[in-house]
C-alpha cells in the first residue's frame, strides 16, 4: 500500500493478527471507539466486536494483571499502555508475573502477551509522555523488547509480537507515528524471505568507518546524521537493533569487526542503559578489532524535561556526528579535555602504579 | 449555644474488622447445628459421611502442616507458610468446586490444594526450594502459589473474563487474606471483575493477621462490606466451620455461574500459627487471643457435632489418626528423595521460543561446570555435574567450540 502512516502499518499489523488468530484480544483505555489516543486501534473494534477490543478501566497494574488470566485461559492479550510514563502502575505485574510465569510453571503456562508502549519524546507533550523506559524491561529475564523503527516494520513486527510465544515488549517511536513510507501488506511475517525474525538487528545502511548503533525513532536521525558525514567523507554503518532483549549481538560484532568503531545512541539516559550493555559485549567480543572505546550518546541522567528543554536532552544529528568525530579521533566537542582523573594523576602508567 | 449536630460517620461504633458476632454459621463452636434458611438447602445433600469426609480433609491437612513444620526444623523444608486454624475455610469452599473451576490461590493454600488432588509432596517441592511451583498449573486447574501479595486477584478477574468470552459456565476462585485487601491489585481486581461482570468468587480469608499487623491495621470496618463500593455482593460467614463455608460457596458460585457477575466471601478465621516458619507471634501477639480462638477450632467442633449424633468419639479419632498418620509417614519418607535440580536446569524454561543470548550463557556455564572433578565439588548434590547435565557438559563444550 502506498504512503501510509507508521500508526496505520500498525493498526493493519493489528488487523492481520486479529484474523489470523481469534484468541488475539486487544485491551487498554480508550482504544474502542476512540481507536486509542494516536488511533493505532481505529475501527477494530467496530470490526471485531467489544468482544475482541476491550475499553479497560484506567489502572495498568489491573490491565496487565488481567491479561495474564486472560493468556491462563488461552488468550493472546495484547495491551496497549496509553504512554511510557503510565506503565509503572504495571511494573510488578509485567517484572514479577508476565516475566517469570513460564520459567515458574516450567513451560506448563505460556505468557504470550504483547505489551505495546508508545515511548520516546520529540512531541512537546507534559512530564510522564516522552520516556524511554526500555532499559528496565532489557534487564527482566524472561521477556522480549522490540522496537520497529519504520512503517514496514510496525506492520510485520507487530504480527511476529503477537506471535511470540513469549511475552513481548513492544515499543513504538511515538514521534514517527506520523511517517509515510510505502509498506507492502502482502508481506508474511512467518514465510516472506525479506522478513527478518523479530529478534534480529539489520544493517540499514552500510558504512566502512564506523558502526552507528540506533532504535526506535533514533533510527532515522542516525541515517540523517550518516548522510550528513558522507558529504565530508565519512562512511557510517547505521544499524538498526530492533530487537533490544535479546541483542542480535552478531550482527553487531560483525560490523564492529569491519569498521573497529562503535557509537551507540538513545534517547534514554546513559546510566545503565542499552547503550552500555551494548559497549561492554562489543568491547568483551571485538576487543582487538576496536580502534576507539565505544561511544555513547545519549539523553542525560535527567528525569524527562520540560517540552521547551526536550532538544537539548534528546540526541540529534550533531551530537551523533559529535559521537562520530569522538570515534574516529577528529576535533569534537571533547577534543582536548581530559577524561576525570587521568591528567591529574599523570596519565595511566602513573595512576595504576 | 447551639449544640453541633453529631457526625454519625465519625462517632457512630462502627463494628470490628476481626469480629466473628455476624457472621453466617451453620456448626457453633461446641458442635451445635443452628438452622440457616439462606445456607441449609445449599447443603441439604450433606449427610454425616459426607461431614466425616470433611473432617478427614480437615484433620489430614491438618497433619500435612504439622508434619511440614517439623521437616523445616529438621532442615528438610526451606520455610513452610503454615495454615493451622484455617482448615475449614479452605476445605469447605474447595469442596464447593467443580472440576473446571480454576483456583488462583495465594502460598498458604495447601487445604484447597489437596482438594484438587494435588499430591501434598508437591507443595512440600516448592517450599523445599526444589522449584517455584510444585503442581502443574493446568491439569489441577490451580494457578502458582502467588507470593506477591494480591497480584492473583487480577490474574482470576482475567480468567473468569477468558471463561465468560468463551461461554462456559465455569466460575473462578481466588483465595487471599485480610492483608491482600489493602494492596492496589485486589481492588483493582474488583474494579475490574465488576466492570467486565465476570464470573469470579473473591474469597478472602480473613485470619486477622498479616505477620504482626492485625487486621484492623488494614481496616475499620468489616472487609466483606468493602464490596459493596464496587457493586459485588458480599458475605461474612463463620471461616472455622466447614458446612457454612461449603454452603456460602456453593451459594456464591451458583450466583457467579449464572451470570450475575462476581461475588465476594469473608471467611473469619483465626492463624493459629506463625505467618512462616520464620515468624514468631509471641513478639505480637497476647496468647489469650489464640486461647479464644481455639475454642473455636474447626476440627473440633466438627468432631463434637458428630459424637451428638451418636458417633463413637473415639472410633472417629482413631480414623482420623489413621488417615493423618499415613499422610505423614509417607511426607517424611518421600520429602528427602526430592531430588535438586540440576545445575543447567537454571536456564530451561525461561522462554518459550529459543533465545541465543541465554544459550549462550548456558553454554558457558557448562564449560565452567567442565572444569571441576564432579564426585568432589558437588557430591551431595545428585543433579549436579556428576548427574544427567554435567554428562552432558562435554558435548556442551564441544558444541560452543563449534559456534565460536
Amino acid at each position: 500500500m502506498s504512503g501510509i502512516t507508521f500508526a496505520k502499518a500498525l493498526n493493519e499489523g493489528l488487523r492481520r493478527a486479529m484474523e489470523r488468530d481469534p484468541k488475539v484480544v486487544l485491551m487498554g483505555e480508550d482504544i474502542g471507539r476512540l481507536g486509542g489516543v494516536f488511533r493505532i486501534t481505529d475501527g477494530l473494534q467496530k470490526d471485531f466486536g467489544e468482544h475482541r477490543v476491550l475499553d479497560t478501566p484506567l489502572a495498568e497494574s489491573g490491565i496487565v494483571g488481567t491479561a495474564v488470566g486472560l493468556a491462563y485461559r488461552g488468550y493472546r492479550p495484547v495491551v496497549e499502555i496509553q504512554f511510557d510514563g503510565f506503565v509503572y502502575p504495571a511494573f510488578d505485574q509485567i517484572v514479577a508475573q508476565v516475566a517469570k510465569l513460564h520459567y515458574r510453571t516450567r513451560g506448563n503456562v505460556a505468557m504470550p502477551l504483547t505489551i505495546r508502549i508508545p515511548f520516546g519524546g520529540g512531541i512537546g507533550s507534559p512530564e510522564h509522555h516522552s520516556e524511554a523506559p526500555e532499559a528496565y524491561f532489557a534487564h527482566t529475564a524472561g521477556l522480549r523488547v522490540v522496537s520497529p523503527s519504520n512503517p514496514q516494520e510496525a506492520f510485520t513486527m507487530i504480527q511476529q509480537a503477537i506471535a511470540c510465544p513469549d511475552p513481548v515488549v513492544f515499543f513504538e517511536p511515538k514521534r514517527r507515528y506520523h511517517d509515510t513510507a510505502d509498506v507492502d501488506l502482502d508481506a508474511e511475517p512467518a514465510t516472506d524471505p525479506r522478513v527478518l525474525p523479530m529478534g534480529s538487528a539489520r544493517v540499514v545502511r552500510p558504512g566502512t568507518d564506523a558502526t552507528l548503533a540506533v532504535y526506535g525513532a533514533m533510527v532515522k536521525t542516525a541515517l540523517d546524521a550518516a548522510t550528513a558525514a558522507a558529504d565530508e567523507g565519512i562512511s557510517i554503518e547505521v544499524i538498526d537493533l530492533r530487537s533490544l532483549a535479546p541483542l542480535d549481538s552478531a550482527t553487531l560484532e560483525a560490523s564492529v569487526r569491519r569498521t573497529g568503531r562503535l557509537v551507540i545512541a538513545h534517547e534514554a539516559p546513559r546510566t545503565a542503559g542499552l547503550g552500555a550493555e551494548i559497549a561492554a559485549t562489543v568491547t568483551e567480543r571485538c576487543f582487538e578489532y576496536l580502534e576507539h572505546a565505544p561511544v555513547r550518546v545519549t539523553g542525560f541522567d535527567i528525569p524527562y524535561p520540560p517540552a521547551k528543554s526536550e532538544r537539548h536532552h534528546q540526541p540529534d544529528l550533531d551530537r551523533i556526528l559529535d559521537g562520530v568525530d569522538r570515534v574516529l579521533g577528529r576535533p569534537n566537542s571533547l577534543s582536548g579535555v581530559p577524561a576525570d582523573g587521568v591528567e591529574a594523576s599523570g596519565g595511566g602508567d602513573e595512576h595504576r602504579a | 449555644m447551639q449544640r453541633m449536630p453529631t457526625v454519625s460517620l465519625l462517632d457512630s461504633p462502627l463494628p470490628v474488622p476481626g469480629s466473628d458476632d455476624d457472621v453466617l454459621r451453620l456448626i457453633g463452636p461446641t458442635g451445635e447445628r443452628t438452622p440457616n434458611s439462606d445456607l441449609d438447602p445449599w447443603v441439604s445433600d450433606v449427610d454425616d459421611d459426607a461431614l466425616v469426609r470433611m473432617l478427614t480433609d480437615m484433620a489430614v491437612v491438618r497433619r500435612v502442616d504439622l508434619e511440614a513444620t517439623a521437616l523445616q526444623r529438621q532442615g528438610q523444608v526451606g520455610l513452610w507458610p503454615p495454615l493451622l486454624g484455617q482448615e475449614a475455610a479452605q476445605i469447605g469452599s474447595a469442596r464447593a468446586l467443580r472440576e473446571d473451576d480454576f483456583i488462583f490461590p495465594s502460598y498458604r493454600e495447601t487445604g484447597v490444594a489437596y482438594c484438587r488432588g494435588v499430591d501434598m509432596l508437591e507443595v512440600l517441592r516448592l517450599w523445599r526450594g526444589a522449584a517455584l511451583c510444585g503442581w502443574d498449573s493446568v491439569k489441577f486447574g490451580m494457578g502458582t502459589a502467588q507470593i506477591v501479595i494480591g497480584a492473583q486477584a487480577l490474574h482470576a478477574a482475567g480468567y473468569a473474563l477468558g471463561t465468560k468470552l468463551d461461554g462456559s459456565d465455569a466460575a473462578t476462585i481466588t483465595y487471599f487474606g485480610d492483608g491482600a485487601t489493602s494492596q492496589g491489585d485486589v481492588n483493582e481486581a474488583l474494579v475490574f471483575a465488576a466492570s467486565f461482570q465476570a464470573p469470579v468468587l473473591f474469597f478472602c480469608q480473613n485470619n486477622h493477621w498479616a505477620i504482626s499487623e492485625p487486621v484492623r491495621v488494614q481496616a475499620h470496618a468489616p472487609l466483606a462490606g468493602r464490596a459493596a463500593g464496587f457493586g459485588i455482593p458480599a458475605v461474612r460467614v463463620d471461616g472455622n466451620d466447614v458446612l457454612a463455608c461449603l454452603a456460602a460457596t456453593r451459594r456464591a458460585l451458583d450466583r457467579v455461574r449464572s451470570g450475575s457477575g462476581p461475588a465476594f466471601i469473608e471467611a473469619v478465621t483465626y492463624r493459629m500459627g506463625p505467618h512462616t516458619t520464620a515468624d514468631d507471634p509471641t513478639r505480637y501477639r497476647d496468647p489469650n487471643e489464640l486461647d479464644l480462638w481455639k475454642a473455636k477450632d474447626p476440627i473440633a467442633r466438627v468432631e463434637a457435632h458428630l459424637v451428638s449424633r451418636g458417633h463413637d468419639a473415639e472410633e472417629l479419632r482413631a480414623q482420623l489418626q489413621r488417615a493423618a498418620d499415613e499422610m505423614a509417614a509417607r511426607l517424611r519418607r518421600e520429602v528427602v528423595q526430592i531430588p535438586d535440580p540440576g545445575p543447567l536446569d537454571l536456564f530451561d524454561h525461561v522462554y518459550a521460543a529459543p533465545h541465543e543470548q541465554l544459550e549462550r550463557e548456558r553454554r558457558e556455564y557448562s564449560l565452567y561446570l567442565a572444569q571441576f572433578d564432579d564426585s568432589a565439588r558437588f557430591e551431595d548434590n545428585p543433579g549436579g555435574p556428576g548427574g544427567k547435565d554435567g554428562a552432558a557438559a562435554p558435548q556442551a563444550a564441544q558444541d560452543t567450540e563449534v559456534a565460536r
